[in-house]
């Protein structure tokens, strides 16, 4: 018998920092104290604390080991397996000391739902995550997998599936928000004698920051496969495609193994449960191309084209891929199908609020202490995933604005808070939820130039294939350069929204719709800002380094000369023990001198 | 995969694997094994605790683990059982074939074996 597993985190951020080698260090640990028989190792995907990662857990007690080495492996098992003493020091158990003493009345050590960053979760897409061997498809069908296509297949009508799906009010998690179930109608009914249907899945996730659906695929890949079964079943097709990036190795690996083993078992191919439903699927790797995660670019890359969109209507539901109606659905919008067929639409429809049901996730990511990924019931205010689940802003400083939707979405500035985290709320204050990438930025960030960071990069990912896109967002950039280079005028605040506004009327397809918006939200928000850098050549947060000069305060420099030999183009001169001075001219702005000086005497501004 | 009956048999034969993760209202065995635990022989009684569990086809439902010191070195080994909604019992002085008892009596059959409990050897 198996007394205690060792879940050790094989999601792409624990991998990268030494998860493998601590899996073979708890082998070779375990053999050597004879437990080998008694305690087995897991290998599961994200937990997502990635931040505190490399992450392992040992069960039944539930202990969350953080930041582990390899060098603490043996420390784990001499003292927690062979002894049954916690390592105190590697447990990640941020919760109040009267939970603690409860659980410990009990024989347990805190259960990790009552730590801060579990408590206010809710996990459903992620549910399996670092709870399941991904590689193992028998615990997949432990914690229910599969059942949900056996109801569906030997119960239910296709038009019935469709209906738990409507009702439910699952709306698509790649960031149009479209109601999944009318997604599935459409493809059913609007051409009732296609020969050929396909069910595609959407992994091409591109926003910079966002991880949500490889973490899926990483750590429960069979429930896309059994959510695409369904969906195929529901609106008739028996072929789907996973459209994945090649960026994501370890998420098609586990895709490959886990649809090799749903063909071995039979819930892949030919005849699926003796109910004459056949239904298989195959990866498509996606090259890098932001674009590609447009759906229709996505379809013309998977037949082998370049991936460029093209302009809707007709819509997939009835010309798809290879011009046959598809539905096309993203990683975690299929996560969450096998759940509401097994636990119901109205399950579903309690989490949440009125204009959006479920949970999301969010991938939590820049100035904010527990980095990683959290889902959370819609219509939850960002402030309680900051400051609770994320454990505020990093090194104590204030919070400034949190990005959403990627280059497509916009910020949420302090004086919104509190705004619940759904599609309309954040609509209304001119962002999106989109895919999830949730980016927190502190009072050292400039909005301007967050702004052209991600013009940056739609200009570069922008396909060419429409002009408003091609040049449009390349004008818009340039604009915002030179404002960043004190070169800008008011008038170009105007010119901006002028542009903008075009490009979002005339832009082919979402890419370019979409482009402005970091832009409008900044500038609606911080005008001022922009307002600095072009009236007073300043800017506020200290970040554009054109704007910024360098200087030393007479009265605090003690001449100790530690700048002036650190500044790599001599730009500092003055003797021992007498003031020094920065010649403007020469310095490139690196901040070494700051770094460097001890008495606090040299500033920017 | 041809029947639904297959699917529940897999399910079944996995349950006791993935239960040790589940946050369960299982009923927790907890051999002390400590330094004095493991001198006083506390390897053995979580082996038997094992075996004897498994042998009963009840690892889904039970769950036997270990606790550091408990702070009772002359009772070692000393194991606590937690049943869900039930004052903690805790057995002293134990051995291989102590614990198997105490899975046949307590555990299976619902009844305390009194006379091996902190109670009755203080």
């Amino acid at each position: 018998m198996i007394r205690a597993q060792v879940l050790i985190c094989g999601g792409t951020g624990c991998t990268s920092s030494g998860s493998k080698d601590i899996q073979k260090a708890f082998a070779e640990e375990l053999a050597k104290h004879g437990l080998a028989e008694e305690v087995k190792i897991i290998q599961t995907g994200c937990f997502g604390l990635c931040a505190l990662g490399p992450v392992v857990v040992v069960h039944p007690d539930g202990v969350f080991y953080r930041e582990v080495t390899a060098a603490d492996v043996s420390e784990i098992v001499a003292e927690h397996l062979l002894k049954g003493r916690i390592v105190q020091r590697l447990v990640y158990d941020d919760v109040p000391e009267e939970v603690k003493e409860k659980a410990a009345a009990n024989g347990r050590s805190a259960s990790l739902n009552d730590t801060a960053f579990y408590k206010s979760q809710c996990r459903v897409a992620l549910r399996n995550c670092g709870v399941i061997n991904p590689e193992d498809i028998e615990e997949y069908i432990a914690m229910d997998g599969y059942a949900a296509l056996g109801k569906v297949l030997t119960e239910m009508t296709p038009d019935e599936v469709i209906q738990i799906v409507l009702d439910s009010g699952l709306r698509g998690r790649g960031g149009a928000g479209f109601p999944t179930g009318k997604k599935w109608q459409l493809a059913r009914h609007l051409v009732p004698d296609a020969d050929q249907k396909y069910v595609c899945c959407n992994a091409d996730e591109g926003d910079p920051g966002a991880f949500m659906d490889r973490s899926v695929l990483e750590g429960d890949p069979h429930a896309v496969i059994e959510a695409m079964a369904i969906a195929g079943y529901a609106i008739g097709a028996n072929q789907g495609y996973v459209y994945v990036r090649a960026e994501y190795p370890i998420a098609i690996e586990r895709l490959q193994i886990a649809i090799k083993q749903a063909r071995e078992y039979g819930l892949l191919g030919k005849d699926i449960f003796g109910t004459g439903f056949d239904f298989d699927m195959d990866l498509r790797y996606g090259a890098g191309a932001f674009v590609c995660g447009e759906e229709t670019a996505l379809m013309t890359s998977i037949e082998g084209n370049r991936g460029e969109p093209r302009p809707r209507p007709p819509f997939p539901a009835v010309k798809g891929l290879f011009g046959k109606p598809t539905v096309l659905n993203n990683v975690e919008t299929y996560a969450n199908i096998p759940q509401i067929i097994l636990k119901g639409a109205d399950w579903f429809a309690g989490m949440g609020n009125e204009s959006a049901k479920g949970t999301k996730v969010f991938a939590l990511g820049g100035k904010i202490k527990h980095t990683g990924l959290v889902e959370i019931p819609m219509g939850t205010p960002l402030s309680t995933i900051v400051n609770e689940i994320g454990g505020g802003v990093a090194d104590g400083k204030k919070f400034k604005a949190a990005q959403t939707g990627g280059p497509s979405g916009g910020c949420i500035p302090a004086e919104h808070f509190d705004v619940p985290m759904d599609y309309d709320h954040l609509a209304e204050i001119g962002t999106m939820i989109g895919s999830g990438g949730l980016i927190v930025m502190d009072e050292d960030n400039c909005m301007v130039d967050i702004a052209k960071f991600f013009l940056e990069f739609t200009v570069d990912e922008s396909c060419g294939k429409c002009t408003p896109c091609r040049i449009g967002t390349r004008r818009m950039y340039e604009i915002l350069d030179r404002i960043t280079k004190g070169q800008g005028t008011l008038e170009d605040l105007d010119k901006l929204e002028e542009l903008a506004a075009y490009i979002k009327d005339n832009a082919l397809c979402g890419l370019g719709q979409t482009a402005p918006n970091p832009i409008l939200s900044t500038i609606r928000y911080f005008r001022d800002e922009y307002v600095a850098h072009i009236v007073d050549k300043k800017c506020p947060a200290g970040v554009c380094k054109a704007l910024l000069n360098y200087s030393i305060v007479a009265d605090k420099c003690k001449g100790c000369t530690a700048c002036a030999r650190k500044c790599p183009v001599g730009a500092i001169s003055g003797a021992v023990k007498t003031p020094h001075t920065i010649d403007t001219t020469k310095c490139i702005k690196c901040g070494a001198c700051i770094e460097t000086c001890k008495f606090g005497a040299i500033i920017k501004g | 995969m041809k029947s639904l009956a297959e699917l529940a048999a897999i399910k079944a034969k996995m349950k006791d694997k993935v239960a040790l993760r589940d946050d369960s209202d299982n009923t927790r065995v907890v051999v002390g094994m400590a330094t004095c635990g493991i001198a006083a022989g506390a390897r053995p009684v979580l082996a038997a605790f094992i075996e004897a569990v498994s042998a009963a086809d009840m690892s889904d439902k039970i769950t036997v683990t270990q606790t550091g010191c408990i702070g009772m070195c002359q009772y070692e080994p000393v194991v606590e059982v937690y049943v869900a909604g039930q004052e903690k019992v805790t057995y002293v002085k134990m051995d291989a074939e102590r614990a198997k008892k105490v899975v046949e009596e307590h555990l299976i059959g619902g009844t305390v074996v009194a006379e091996y409990t902190i109670n009755n050897s203080l």
